[in-house]
């Protein structure tokens, strides 16, 4: 029996087009539009100036407080304007513009280093790196990940869990990398039990991806300490309070962390990037993107360069193709429509999906009829299709007492219900109403 | 056959007299004091209970009155000067004077002139399209168009113009009361003060992008040219992020900043047509999308 | 790129294929075996009643919110002809047609329209319709032809008690249950559907063919049909251990009446039924509960049409208190 977790979720067409494509290099971005808001938290603080010629890896943006995460330039070149570029969401923000030296060979290095095993720092150094080199969450949270991996005093820690899941449809940025990476992902989850203390990893990877399960294992064999995990596929089981559920059984209690419950989870990517910046002192400057959709001439997985423009992106696979009619960053569950591809790809872009007319467009929605499907489905025993209706009624004290804040906004609701009501819409609006009511009455 | 009615007949009086004796008891034992002032002063107020005072109804609006010693900062919108005068006579305390504001739209980005570069699909509310993105134009400051403002007013005093795709106040209707204020996810809704004849000036745009980029979302975008800055007599006018703002405060009315814009951004209301030339009408035209109509 | 400019919307941007239409057209489906034996048992009769009830519902629907309510008309949705199917199944054959247009009315008017429409009410619609008419033409409505076979002529030359309403008087003249079972249709008979009855409650078989359809194909769960039969079952098992002579044995409460059709089709219906599986066994059991206790001891020999009303009168209690068990609300996980 795989494991998984037990109360709802969905499988959705899985629509892996690119697992068996090897991850490519892009050609060079001529420009790189580089926002100082990649991670959650303060946005960076800019420390170049126009006209500045910049070194590749050079910090441009520095970490703005304790949550927060320097910035570095991702190319050689010349900073061309301080400007506003538009977000996933459409509005416009702050970014520094490099243009790329094409002379400059930096550009050009060789990127592959050889695999350094031996693990020389201390923990705190380990943490300083992670800090200094910009790593954030890399599964699209972007959480700075030093900031997870400080433990508070008093809290107790057995295991570390490693997401390899990509439970999102379409999605292969992460299957690729557990391909290609195996043994760099290995040498950085034992960077971090180092870092961490713990004797215990876990790599949960979804049924799915049985090369990357095979791969883990045989390289793990007669290791103790590291385990790798195959699980049901189960959307959102990436989410990490699901898989810490499918993996070891322990519900993060609401409105907690899974530290509460003795676990820390980082994804396979940031893995990677730690491992690059702690042995290799490499900043976190490019990241695995999928370009996929089932329209593409191509569909792809690249290396690419923070800050390049989405529609370099999709140029490279042969440009958008007819009737294209939306396109999301991020998986088809939780990704953002882009209002256009001027969009650079940040640190916690994760694929480009194409999507095609005859599937753009959401059904009109009815009435509900008390399916209870969304009930089903729902991963944190929530009742969307009630707090869709608090919410749309301005019962927002009610919506509160039924959990709203807890909804982890997978998408499951909506995509299950037969009648195409917007329930996540509301609820994302309810949420957003409830925790203003919040902080006001705190 | 005498014995049934007369058993129902006892049997129905006693049941009332329970009842009323209940009833009774509840009555003296639950009683709740009520400053007879209160239902006095409550009835003075608009009874329109739209919380434009910032109290949920007039009844809770009216105990504070009554309840509070100070009520200099207390005001009701709708009301105005006139209800406040006779609350004031009524509790024997100062009250503030304020000068009647009018609702105003400072945007006039219609589907004419400010173009949809995308098609957004979801619920038909302001708020929660402004959570998802950056609205169907290229202008993330303009008014979004699906009338979360409407749909709070409570005097039926907003109405979305189906030719513009915009609010419009109805100036003879609108109470002041501030909900469509609040309701506004992009704060394009000010309230600007009630002049003589409603005549109005103000800049309809809140576009603080860079000349170059608004003006390409929006062919009536405020651009920060300052030419309206330089017209201005009073010094009523400052342009901060590229965009104008006309301080009512000092605003005389002149209307010397609006044939000088050159995006024909700042809105004139309720003035009598210019005589002379052609950029002048041109620019009455525009207005005439945003005029308040009076029986509508 | 073409001409249209991009959509914007929230995530997901993927749905799944199911839609309430679909859900609506599988249920139709499901009644379609049973719709063939009642063809068979009761001929003609059978479709002038079904399609009487189809096209009046839908007529009404149609013309309630084109004209009255104005509102957008929402007859393609297929739930006003499922509304029509059922109500007609739950009706005996040789009911005149101007009852079964009252019916519908009624169905589609008040327990539909009335609350809102599709979604909002609070009353299984076919069931109200049939309720009423109980209870407005109690002569009509428990005339029921006994099936003979081929027969496609008027039936109401024939007609004879349901398996219940002969327990029912048996018991109150006195007799025993032994002494009714000779007058009984045997439970082969039940099985396939050859009683008397009303058009759907005929064949148990055909019934449990529909609702194993709908259960795998996800329309309904098995909570609720399975908790109402065992419920049912149960209870009556008890009683008939207790005294067999006053009572009669569980397999004929089962399988006669409208156990199964109601157990199904009817308090199965997604809109009038909870939403939680916690909240569908509370539900069936009180169906079940109510059931036996008008059947044994009410006026009427059937209560299942009754049961299931009343215990969706409870739905909204029942949603509110058996909500599903919230993640992260449980217990310390032991950190080693």
């Amino acid at each position: 029996m795989l494991r998984t977790f037990p109360k709802g979720g969905i499988h959705p067409p899985e629509n892996k087009l690119t697992s068996s494509k090897p991850i490519k290099r892009l050609p060079l971005p001529k420009v790189v539009y580089v926002p100082i808001a990649q991670h959650i938290g303060i946005p960076a603080e800019i420390i170049v100036d126009r006209k500045d010629k910049v070194e590749i890896g050079q910090v441009i943006a520095k970490s703005g407080g304790f949550v927060s995460s320097n910035i570095h330039s991702p190319v050689a070149g010349t900073v061309t304007k301080l400007d506003k570029i538009v977000d996933t969401r459409g509005y416009k923000k702050q970014c520094i513009v490099i243009r790329t030296d094409v002379k400059n060979e930096s550009n050009f290095e060789e990127t592959e280093y050889p695999l350094k095993k031996e693990i020389n720092l201390k923990p705190k150094e380990i943490l300083q790196h992670i800090s200094d080199f910009g790593i954030v969450g890399l599964g699209g949270a972007t959480f700075p990940s030093h900031v997870k991996l400080q433990i508070k005093e008093g809290k107790k820690l057995d295991h570390l869990i490693i997401n390899g899941v990509e439970c999102e449809p379409y999605l292969t940025a992460d299957h690729r990398l557990m391909l290609e990476k195996a043994e760099e992902i290995l040498v950085g989850i034992r960077i971090l039990m180092h870092a961490l203390d713990v004797n215990r990893a876990i790599i949960g990877i979804e049924n799915n991806k049985k090369d990357a399960i095979d791969i883990f294992k045989k390289l793990t064999s007669g290791e103790s300490g590291i385990q790798i995990a195959a699980l049901k596929v189960k959307y959102p089981q990436g989410g990490e309070k699901q898989l810490v559920r499918a993996l070891l059984n322990r519900e993060v209690p609401k409105n907690g962390l899974p530290l509460d419950v003795g676990v820390v989870v980082h994804n396979v990517g940031t893995v990677f990037a730690i491992y690059q910046a702690v042995q290799h002192n490499r900043p976190l400057m490019e990241r695995v993107v999928t370009v996929t959709g089932k329209k593409l001439d191509q569909p792809s997985n690249f290396w690419v360069k923070i800050g390049t423009p989405i529609k370099d992106l999709i140029d490279a696979v042969g440009g958008v193709p007819e009737n294209t009619r939306k396109i999301v960053s991020g998986g088809p569950m939780m990704g953002k429509a882009l209002k256009n591809m001027d969009v650079p790809v940040t640190k916690g872009t994760s694929g480009i999906l194409v999507i095609a007319e005859d599937e753009a467009s959401r059904g009109a929605p009815k009435n509900c009829i008390r399916c209870g499907e969304c009930v089903d489905v729902c991963p944190m025993g929530l009742e969307p299709h009630l707090l869709m209706n608090l919410s749309e009624k301005g019962m927002y004290e009610k919506a509160l007492r039924e959990d709203i804040l807890t909804c982890i906004e997978c998408g499951s609701c909506s995509y299950v219900c037969p009648s195409h009501r917007p329930l996540l819409d509301y609820i994302r609006f309810g949420k957003s109403i409830v925790k203003q009511l919040e902080t006001k009455t705190a | 056959m005498m014995d049934s009615i007369l058993h129902s007949a006892i049997l129905l009086a006693l049941l009332g007299t329970v009842a009323a004796l209940i009833l009774y008891v509840v009555s003296k034992k639950f009683y709740v004091y009520e400053n007879p002032l209160i239902a006095e002063v409550e009835e003075l107020l608009p009874a329109a209970n739209c919380a434009g005072c910032g109290f949920p109804g007039c009844k809770s609006f009216a105990e504070k009155l009554v309840n509070t010693e100070d009520i200099s900062d207390l005001f009701c919108p709708v009301g105005g000067n006139e209800v406040m005068k006779l609350v004031s006579e009524t509790l024997g305390k100062e009250v503030a004077e304020k000068d009647p504001t009018v609702a105003v739209v400072r945007c006039q980005g219609g589907c004419d002139v400010r173009p949809k570069t995308t098609e957004y699909q979801g619920p038909k509310s302001c708020t929660i399209s402004a959570l998802i993105y950056s609205g169907e134009t290229d202008c993330q400051y303009g008014c979004l168009g699906d009338g979360d403002c409407v749909e709070v007013c409570s005097f039926d005093a907003m109405y979305m113009d189906e030719a513009t795709g915009l609010p419009v106040v109805i100036t003879d209707k609108c109470t002041s009361c501030g909900m469509c204020v609040d309701a506004c996810p992009r704060d394009i809704i000010e309230m600007r003060p009630k002049k003589k004849r409603d005549l109005k000036i103000y800049v309809g745009c809140l576009n603080e992008e860079k000349g170059g980029f608004a003006r390409k979302a929006c062919s009536v975008a405020c651009i920060g040219c300052s030419k309206c800055v330089d017209a201005c007599p009073k010094d009523a006018i400052v342009v901060e992020n590229n965009l104008a703002y006309i301080d009512p405060a000092y605003c005389t009315l002149c209307r010397k900043c609006v044939p000088v814009c050159p995006t024909h951004s700042i809105i004139e209301t309720n003035f009598p047509p210019r005589k002379v030339k052609k950029v002048e009408a041109k620019v009455t035209a525009k207005v005439e999308s945003v005029k308040p109509q009076k029986d509508a | 790129m073409s001409g249209q400019p991009f959509i914007v919307s929230a995530s997901p941007h993927v749905h799944s294929e199911r839609t309430s239409e679909k859900l609506m057209y599988d249920v139709v489906i499901a009644l379609i075996p049973v719709f063939l034996v009642s063809l068979y048992v009761f001929g003609i009769n059978a479709f002038i009643a079904t399609a009487a009830a189809v096209v009046s519902c839908l007529l009404f629907e149609y013309l309630i919110q084109r004209y009255l309510l104005k509102t957008n008309v929402t007859v393609g949705d297929g739930s006003a002809l499922i509304t029509g199917i059922l109500l007609a199944f739950n009706l005996p054959a040789g009911i005149p047609i101007w009852m079964i247009v009252v019916g519908s009315l009624v169905a589609i008017g008040v327990a539909k329209l009335s609350f809102g429409g599709l979604g909002y009410n609070i009353f299984n619609p076919a069931l109200v319709g049939r309720v009423f008419l109980l209870v407005s033409f109690p002569v009509e409505m428990t005339l029921w032809p006994t099936a003979v076979e081929n027969n496609t002529t008027i039936v109401d030359a024939v007609t004879g008690a349901t398996t219940l309403g002969l327990i029912k008087e048996g018991v109150q003249f006195g007799q025993t249950i032994s002494e009714i079972n000779m007058q009984l249709p045997s439970t082969t008979d039940m099985f396939l559907g050859i009683t008397a009855g009303s058009l759907g409650e005929m064949s148990a078989i055909a019934l449990l063919l529909g609702g194993l359809y709908m259960i795998i194909r996800k329309v309904i769960s098995w909570h609720i049909p399975i908790t109402v039969l065992v419920t049912i079952a149960i209870m009556t098992g008890i009683f008939w251990w207790i005294d067999p002579e006053q009572f009669a044995n569980p397999l004929i409460h089962v399988l006669s009446g409208g156990a199964i059709l109601g157990a199904f089709f009817m308090a199965t219906d997604l809109v009038t039924s909870p939403v939680t599986k916690k909240g569908m066994v509370i539900f069936a059991i009180g169906i079940g509960v109510i059931t036996v206790v008008i059947r044994l001891w009410g006026a009427y020999p059937e209560g299942i049409s009754f049961a299931i009303l009343i215990m969706n009168a409870f739905v909204p209690l029942i949603n509110s208190y058996f909500k599903p068990r919230r993640f992260g609300s449980k217990i310390k996980a032991k950190i080693v």
